[in-house]
């Protein structure tokens, strides 16, 4: 039975789906890095995602233009982020709550939305893989690299850019100064508001890619509470990196690569139960939450809300 | 009639009407999405009213549906207090209703009066110990436990799918090619009783009856006292020889006792038998999540989250109604619950901030100086 997973095939198979699977969490927790480095936990990021996959979906849908419906699971992130925003950064809630409220306002209003303008799943034909003349016909290679979408390949490059943007620029200077001493940040005239209404609203939007990506590019259907816990998992991961870019997309990728493998015991019919197989990736990320703890420390004003002259 | 305004028992009042005030603006953002999706707020929000107390049998299900979210609101209560945020209702619900389950599918034979307290016993400590996991994880390992327990609750599921798919599956099932993941209906005499003829059965009593244990043990034994100091100030508690980490770690056992016992009652009181569609809302129907919306709801007070847990089982009874009249999805009612947890977070500053102006007004009259400026008073009170 095991010796079914040594082919070639299959094991190419499992990275290339779990380079694709990553998509999602990338672009979940690269935008919420930037929201924690900030000193905002958003926990709604699920029900931005949520909200974002059906926007995408419907426009996608209705007008037939697959970057319509991505610019509309970008606006309705971003509204999502501002609405954090406010509710984190002007009222100061207790961060951890109001993200459980926004992701239930999420489910629920996506889940309504869905009934009430489509009632049945319906697919979309989404993103199509890339073709690169000569690399996407390469032997494995071209299978494991250069057959994907574009939504996959903007992931990868988020990575990056944020990366950049929190390493070599003064933005990225600033967000850790937020984040890690607002006093500070602000004695020396740097806006604690200001930068995290944009780390929050950029955040919103990117889960709202996230979203997207998997109505229009990976699954290509919107289904109630389709998410089902893929962007709680996208803000453990952002602990799991250690609140930085390339080693949260370390973690996105384990994680994915376990879910591929998952998903090819299935397939393959090998006889570990799947219910077990299923429950590996969260079982992963506690014991990942457990080493990693231990050895980062989190930005120090995270989840504290801030307020001139304390 | 300005000064009766501003008096202190008015302004104590205004704020414990916040959550009202609170929900109230939920509802109507719900009234006003109800007018987008082209349905009359009035009619709709009537049919609700109906579907959730229109008879003596929709009056019950209020009751029944209102139960979990009370037991599970009450463990939000402990946690909340002790500064530990659990969000592993699901799961903690879902471990103790197995637990529960299995004891009464072992022991068909047993008297009801011998199982029924025991599997409530089971149901209880199978949540403490899935809620005492990511507490012992927070407590000894620094692990944030909002990401654990969300973690467990995904595992929980998967147990749950397991068993029922394979060990703890209904035989006749397992005869059959269908093979429904679901156990064999327990013993008709480990039924929780009931008032005939309606749903209504004994776990609406005990949960009320516990809503007055968590209050007395939160505010009148030293248990409570303890986890509400470390909610209050981990640091100052250290220093006066709390030890903070078994408070945690307690605070996230009983938080999951609750919500183990909720899902006993959820089994032995309504659904006789354990059935998984493969998700965790197909057991708790999203208690886990709207026990925490009762708990706030109830700002954190066992007996306030009673009529609250009472509000949100009469929203979801009468959402069943407002689907089947108007074709409004009762999905509605999920979205207003997110609004009314976000209001009532965000009214939370306006709160603190009259609660440190009364506190400053008081100090100023035993000084009988009082501040020039009282704002500026608020202010250094509260740096």
């Amino acid at each position: 039975m095991i010796e079914k997973f040594f082919t070639e095939a299959v094991l190419v198979g499992i990275i290339a789906s779990g380079i694709r699977l990553a998509t999602p969490y990338l672009y979940a927790s690269i935008g919420e890095t930037f929201g924690q480095r900030s000193g905002v936990l958003n926990l709604g990021v699920e029900g931005q995602m949520l909200l974002g996959a059906f926007a995408a979906f419907y426009v996608s849908l209705t007008t037939g233009n697959l970057w319509f419906g991505l610019l509309a699971a970008m606006l309705t992130g971003l509204i999502m982020g501002l609405g954090m925003a406010f509710v984190s950064i002007n009222l100061q809630a207790v961060q951890g709550i109001s993200g459980i409220g926004f992701y239930l306002f999420g489910l629920g209003l996506s889940d309504l939305l869905f009934q009430k303008l489509m009632g049945t799943v319906v697919t979309v034909s989404g993103f199509r893989p890339i073709y690169f003349p000569v690399l996407s016909d390469l032997p494995i290679v071209g299978q494991i690299f250069f057959n994907h979408n574009i939504l996959v390949y903007g992931a990868y490059a988020m990575v990056f850019v944020a990366w950049f943007v929190l390493n070599k620029t003064t933005l990225g200077l600033k967000i850790k100064a937020v984040g890690e001493s607002p006093e500070a940040a602000d004695s020396l005239g740097v806006s604690v508001s200001k930068i995290r209404y944009l780390t929050i609203s950029f955040g919103g939007m990117m889960s709202g890619i996230a979203g997207a990506s998997l109505s229009i590019a990976l699954l290509n259907v919107f289904q109630q509470n389709m998410t089902s816990g893929l962007g709680f998992i996208a803000v453990a991961l952002v602990y799991f990196g250690g609140w930085r870019p390339i080693a949260v997309m370390g973690g996105a990728l384990l994680f994915s690569m376990v879910n591929s493998l998952q998903l090819w015991v299935q397939v393959l019919n090998i006889p570990i139960p799947s219910d077990f197989a299923v429950m590996m990736p969260y079982v992963l990320t506690i014991i990942a939450l457990v080493v990693t703890v231990q050895r980062v420390r989190p930005p120090s004003a995270l989840t504290k809300p801030f307020e001139r002259g304390h | 009639m300005e000064k009766w305004l501003r008096s202190e028992s008015v302004s104590k009042l205004a704020d414990a009407l916040l959550p009202v005030f609170a929900a109230l603006a939920a509802l109507a953002v719900g009234a006003l999405m109800l007018l987008v999706l082209g349905a009359n707020p009035f009619e709709a929000f009537g049919a609700l009213l109906d579907g959730a107390f229109g008879s003596a049998n929709s009056l019950a299900d209020t009751v029944v549906k209102a139960t979990p979210l009370l037991l599970i609101g009450l463990g939000i209560c402990i946690s909340f207090r002790g500064n530990v945020i659990n969000i592993g209702g699901e799961g903690q619900m879902i471990i103790g209703a197995l637990l529960a389950t299995a004891l009464g599918l072992a022991f068909p034979d047993w008297p009801g009066i011998v199982m029924i307290p025991l599997a409530m016993l089971a149901g209880f400590v199978g949540g403490a110990f899935w809620g005492g996991i990511p507490g012992a994880l927070k407590a000894y390992f620094n692990v944030n436990e909002i990401l654990s327990t969300i973690m467990m609750n995904a595992i929980a599921v998967q147990l749950m799918n397991f068993l029922l798919s394979g060990p703890m599956i209904d035989p006749v099932q397992a005869a059959k090619a269908s093979q429904i993941p679901q156990t064999a209906r327990l013993s008709t005499s480990f039924d929780l009783p009931r008032l005939i003829p309606t749903r209504l059965h004994l776990g609406a009593g005990i949960a009320v009856l516990l809503a007055i244990l968590v209050y007395i043990l939160l505010w009148r034994t030293t248990i409570g006292y303890r986890i509400r100091a470390v909610g209050q100030n981990r640091f100052a508690s250290r220093y006066a020889g709390i030890d903070v980490k078994r408070q945690i770690v307690l605070a996230l056992l009983l938080s999951g006792a609750f919500a183990g016992l909720a899902g006993a009652i959820q089994v032995f009181g309504i659904n006789h038998r354990m059935i998984t569609d493969g998700s965790a809302t197909g057991f708790t129907g999203n208690a886990g999540f709207n026990g925490i919306v009762a708990a706030l709801f109830g700002q954190l007070n066992p007996i306030g989250t009673i009529p609250a847990a009472f509000f949100f089982g009469a929203l979801l009874v009468g959402a069943n109604k407002l689907q089947r009249v108007m074709q409004v999805p009762s999905a509605l009612i999920t979205t207003i619950n997110g609004l009314v947890v976000v209001f009532v977070v965000s009214s939370e500053k306006w709160r603190k901030t009259r609660e440190q102006k009364r506190l400053t007004d008081m100090m100023a009259e035993i000084d009988g100086d009082p501040p020039p400026n009282p704002e500026k008073a608020v202010k250094e009170v509260g740096s």
